[in-house]
């Protein structure tokens, strides 16, 4: 399975991941009108540490999830590897993001949960955070 | 080829289905379902009530999901007698059926204490099952004033669901704070007041005395009008069946890590058992959905001979009122240093002993509390990550280096 | 006196998202958000416009532009010259500037046109037949020879083995990134060509990539010992550089830090002081001296380059070179690139590399010298094209750096003195310098070179000449345009028409 990993080392803590994720989950196709004057609610985070290393974290698609084993309405699931949401199904009760040990389920603006599925419901087809990652340090692979 | 029967057709028995099917394809699996309704989870019914989901959304489990995994649900009927000399439960039609592994996923059951003059109040409701919310939709008008016993998780989430159907909804409990089992004095008054901005009236630290027609007699003798009343003072676990059949119960079924009950074969998960919380190191009754999907699956797991431990239960919730939602983990051991941190908002307690984050209550900012919590399943001493950081917010980056690596890979 | 800036940052608010992305990649702090207006706002003084901003917003809301504000300009003072006066009255300072010579002095390679076939000769589809591109640099042998047994004499002096005939030339680690290093090492290796420490010593990170690195020596001696020469493909003897003839070079303390100190084996914060002359080279004479003990250093195994400035006896000197026992020399021509250099050297002294390249082909072949040594030039190659000339100029091989940094990223902000490269480049701050990624620089670096290589195949081919060795000198391939016909004799071309 390909999953989003994380190469520090190249992380500029510019942020653009959480826009351009944003972007390409909002069924626009044009950034402007997709964020422009709105809170923006990417489904990755950059994070820096004690350090001032940055980072981004996104969902880690575990293989034993909490979040998918936690949903109450069943609109969390695995589908090919990948843990999808059901967006009809949630009702926003949020207990995905209380039991993620990564803090990668989040809220979304309209209060239900949203989290990373890989770009593979949007138009980009494949992570629009890497894709647009100028130093790549988000990076979508195949690893042991 | 084993033949498994599941009583029960909650979470709990959909985990178990899934966790025997994750293991062999080959078995038949039978579940007694004493609702006429597939497998839904029962905390959405308030969200039905108010249009969160409906009849459809509310499925588990897309309506393939008996027969992909080959199951037979007998819907309507229920289980009268475990016998587990013979491997047999008897169904209330007489029928009996065989098993070479059982699973009693059969939950709980609300608990309505003796008030007098109840049973003249025509209409009166539980709040548990799909039934008891599509007759109480039924029951309802927009001028109905509403009468809730119990300002726990189900009294306040069904007052949440009434909200906009009804015309006045009052809630009342013996207790002197709102859902008194979750949250602490402070807490529970910034929900309260929360609740009241939306129209919720409360009547606490009193309860019913009598009933006379619409009317409620307070036990400090304030009277209340009501059209509809709903009884949400507490649930019980239902223990019966495997207790008439000798399996060892307490306040909840006894079950092990491998969700075995005293019973040969016989499995037990979800709100009918009690087990282990690790974050305060006592066994009790959680009913808790995540924790009955989790267990469920164990349990099939372990039914159909392979191995799988629920041994990291600790009791928590997200509930949300009319925006305003709440996050509680863990528990609050004796002699536990509490964090606070308020504002008008928001709460922010988090309770630490023993170099442990043993819970915590979030009141308004809930955002990636998921990291605070695997902090109280994994009993992770505090003096392994960088506690000052994860106070001001939950952050992978407090976790240390090697934890990310673990996580996200490329570490420096 | 505070002057309206060179550059304006036009923001179109209208596009702006507030992602602050030109906030935090601007290192010159132009960019800053201000909470209370939630408006992004710019001090337009200190933009180099370098580009990072416009390169990096996601909504394409920033242009920066030249401001049209200006002093009042005559032909004689431009506003660039009153503003250099203004600041050195303030400053009594030496003015500073980084990359080539930018002044509108001619570029020779845009007045020279390639020949093609047509009809009596045909041209050569690289497409479809084999075109060689490979170079060896180094001395040849001036005649076959036979060893006593009569058999062939197949021992050559130590040569360097090109895919192609152009090389990374010099750029110190000091000067430039690790990361920079790194991706130029990797291209290199890549390429099967050869990168050029500069002097600064070689990172023992880098020493993996040895056989694709040209070591240099230079007056500061700086990084120099026996593994470091060693470590090397070939040694390099800096006598001059193309941007600053006459003058050494001067790495501030506040770049020598960390590793860059342990490179170039000097106490962290040091300024590292080239000084202009090799202080034991007063003659051909004691350059020789120099290149026997590096030679004698090496036992003979490498080759040896020199590598001087493009000035007036340029041909004179090269043929004292051709005789110091060096294999290579490599003459740098006046708009060749530098890390800081005094902007009246930088923009004054030297000459252009073709003419230099030029006369100093002529004049070792008159001299019945031009095998002693291979010509490799540089000084502002900018494309498969200028090399194409180079080549038919007389140059074995061609340097470049202000290519390759683009390559890498670089805007030719010109402001690589101020250490604050937005690009990762020019600087030695952690922060900038990890924004650029050698896997990407590599890649970059190896891109523009195949392409250059498929362009110089089929310029040849269009020559009908399928192999680089054979357009070597080759000036009859060459016609000059618009230009006297005292450049065109020192060129060694014809005009277009002749």
């Amino acid at each position: 399975m390909k999953r989003i990993f994380v190469k520090e080392e190249w992380c500029l803590g510019c942020h653009l991941c959480e826009y351009n994720c944003a972007f390409a989950n909002s069924g626009l196709t044009d950034m402007v009108k997709a964020l422009k004057d709105k809170k923006i609610y990417p489904r990755v985070r950059v994070e820096t540490d004690e350090d001032g290393i940055t980072y981004a974290v996104s969902c880690r698609h575990c293989t034993n999830p909490l979040c998918v084993k936690s949903c109450i309405a069943g609109a969390l699931s695995i589908q090919d590897g990948v843990i999808q949401i059901d967006h009809n199904k949630c009702v926003g009760c949020l207990t995905c993001v209380l039991v993620c040990p990564h803090g990668a389920v989040v809220e979304d603006e309209k209060g239900i949960a949203q989290k990373c599925e890989l770009c593979m419901k949007n138009s980009c087809g494949a992570p629009a955070c890497v894709a647009g990652c100028p130093n790549g340090a988000i990076v979508y692979e195949e690893r042991e | 080829m084993k033949r498994y029967v599941i009583i029960g057709n909650g979470v709990a028995a959909a985990g178990c289905i899934e966790g025997i099917r994750s293991v062999e394809h080959e078995s038949e699996i039978t579940v007694i379902s004493a609702e006429e309704h597939p497998v839904y989870c029962r905390p959405l019914i308030s969200y039905y009530l108010e249009k969160k989901t409906d009849l459809q959304r509310i499925n588990y489990r897309s309506p393939a999901f008996y027969a992909d995994n080959g199951v037979k649900v007998i819907y309507g009927k229920s289980v009268t007698k475990i016998n587990a000399d013979t491997r047999q439960v008897t169904l209330n039609t007489g029928e009996t059926l065989p098993y070479d592994a059982l699973c009693n996923a059969t939950g709980s059951a609300p608990f309505v204490p003796p008030m007098k003059g109840l049973e003249k109040v025509k209409k009166q409701f539980t709040f548990m099952t799909l039934d008891d919310t599509l007759a109480l939709e039924q029951a309802v008008t927009p001028e109905s004033r509403v009468l809730i016993i119990g300002a726990g998780l189900i009294g306040l989430k069904c007052a949440e669901g009434l909200h906009k159907r009804v015309a006045e909804i009052t809630v009342c409990d013996l207790a002197p704070r709102v859902l008194s089992s979750i949250l602490d004095d402070t807490c529970a008054a910034m929900m309260q007041k929360h609740l009241e901005a939306n129209g919720i009236q409360f009547c606490l630290g009193t309860s019913a005395s009598e009933f006379t027609g619409n009317k409620a007699k307070m036990q400090d003798g304030r009277t209340i009008d009501f059209d509809v009343l709903v009884l949400a003072v507490g649930v019980r676990p239902n223990t019966a069946l495997i207790q008439e059949a000798g399996g060892k119960v307490n306040r909840g079924i006894l079950v092990d890590a491998k969700c075995s009950t005293s019973l040969p074969d016989v499995y037990a998960a979800g709100d009918c058992t009690e087990y282990h919380d690790v974050s305060s190191g006592t066994d009790k009754i959680m009913a808790l959905m995540p924790n009955a999907y989790i267990q469920g699956h164990a349990s099939g797991v372990n039914m159909a001979g392979g191995s799988e431990s629920f041994d990291c239960a600790i009791p928590m919730n997200s509930i949300g009122f009319f925006g305003l939602h709440c996050h509680t983990a863990g528990s609050q051991p004796e002699g536990c240093q509490m964090l606070e941190e308020a504002d008008e908002e928001h709460i922010k307690r988090l309770f630490v002993k023993d170099d442990r984050l043993t819970g915590f209550m979030l009141i308004g900012h809930t955002h990636r509390t998921g990291i605070y919590t695997a902090l109280v399943r994994n009993q992770t001493p505090l003096s392994t990550v960088d506690f000052e950081r994860l106070k001001i917010e939950p952050q992978i980056a407090a976790l240390g280096k090697e934890h990310r690596s673990r996580v996200l890979k490329g570490v420096i | 006196m505070n002057f309206y800036p060179e550059f304006e940052v036009v923001r179109n608010d209208s596009r702006c998202v507030r992602c602050r992305v030109c906030e935090r990649q601007c290192a010159n702090e132009v960019h800053w958000y201000d909470e209370d207006g939630k408006i992004l706002l710019s001090d337009e003084s200190k933009c180099v416009n370098c580009q990072r901003c416009v390169s990096l917003c996601p909504t394409r809301a920033l242009k920066i532009v030249k401001s049209d504000c200006r002093l009042r300009e005559n032909a004689n003072y431009s506003d660039q010259t009153i503003k250099e006066i203004y600041r050195q009255a303030e400053t009594g300072g030496v003015l500073l500037s980084s990359m080539g010579n930018p002044n509108p002095l001619p570029v020779y390679w845009d007045k020279i046109l390639i020949n093609a076939s047509q009809v009596t000769n045909p041209p050569i589809d690289p497409l479809r037949e084999p075109m060689e591109t490979k170079v060896f640099l180094g001395k040849k042998p001036e005649k076959i020879s036979r060893n006593e047994d009569g058999t062939l004499n197949t021992e050559l002096p130590p040569q360097l083995s090109l895919t192609m005939p152009v090389m990374f030339s010099a750029m110190s680690y000091g000067s430039i990134s690790y990361n920079a290093h790194a991706s130029l090492a990797r291209a290199a290796e890549k390429l099967g060509i050869y990168y050029n420490t500069g002097e600064g010593g070689l990172h023992e990170d880098f020493y993996r990539f040895g056989k694709n690195t040209i070591v240099q020596v230079a007056s500061g001696r700086f990084g120099v010992h026996k593994d470091y020469l060693e470590a090397g493909a070939a040694i390099e003897i800096k006598m001059g550089q193309g941007a600053k003839p006459g003058i050494g070079g001067h790495l501030p303390g506040t770049k020598a830090v960390g590793d860059v100190s342990k490179t170039r084996m000097i106490p962290e914060g040091s300024d590292a002081i080239s000084p202009a002359p090799h202080h034991d080279i007063y003659s051909i004479e004691d350059l020789r001296q120099l290149v026997f003990s590096l030679k004698e250093a090496t036992e003979y195994r490498l080759p040896v380059i020199v590598k001087v400035a493009a000035v007036h006896n340029i041909a004179a000197i090269a043929s004292g070179i051709a005789r110091s026992g060096a294999d290579i020399i490599a003459i740098d021509g006046f708009r060749g690139g530098t890390g800081a250099a005094p902007t009246r050297i930088r923009d004054n002294v030297g000459i252009p590399i073709e003419l230099a390249l030029a006369a100093v082909d002529k004049r070792l072949r008159d001299e019945g010298i031009r095998n002693n040594v291979s010509i490799v030039c540089g000084g502002s190659i900018r494309s498969a094209s200028d090399v194409v000339k180079a080549i038919a100029l007389g140059a074995d091989a061609c340097y470049v750096a202000t290519a390759a940094c683009l390559a890498m990223g670089c805007h030719l902000c010109r402001s690589c003195h101020t250490g604050k490269c937005n690009w990762g480049i020019a600087t030695q701050r952690p922060d900038l310098v990890k924004r650029l990624n050698p896997e990407i620089g590599y890649k970059r670096l190896v891109n523009l070179m195949d392409a250059w290589r498929h362009e110089i195949k089929e310029l040849m081919g269009g020559m009908g000449i399928n192999s680089i060795e054979a357009l070597r000198g080759n000036r009859l391939m060459l016609r000059g345009v618009g230009l006297t016909e005292k450049e065109l004799e020192i060129l060694g071309i014809g005009h277009a028409g002749e």
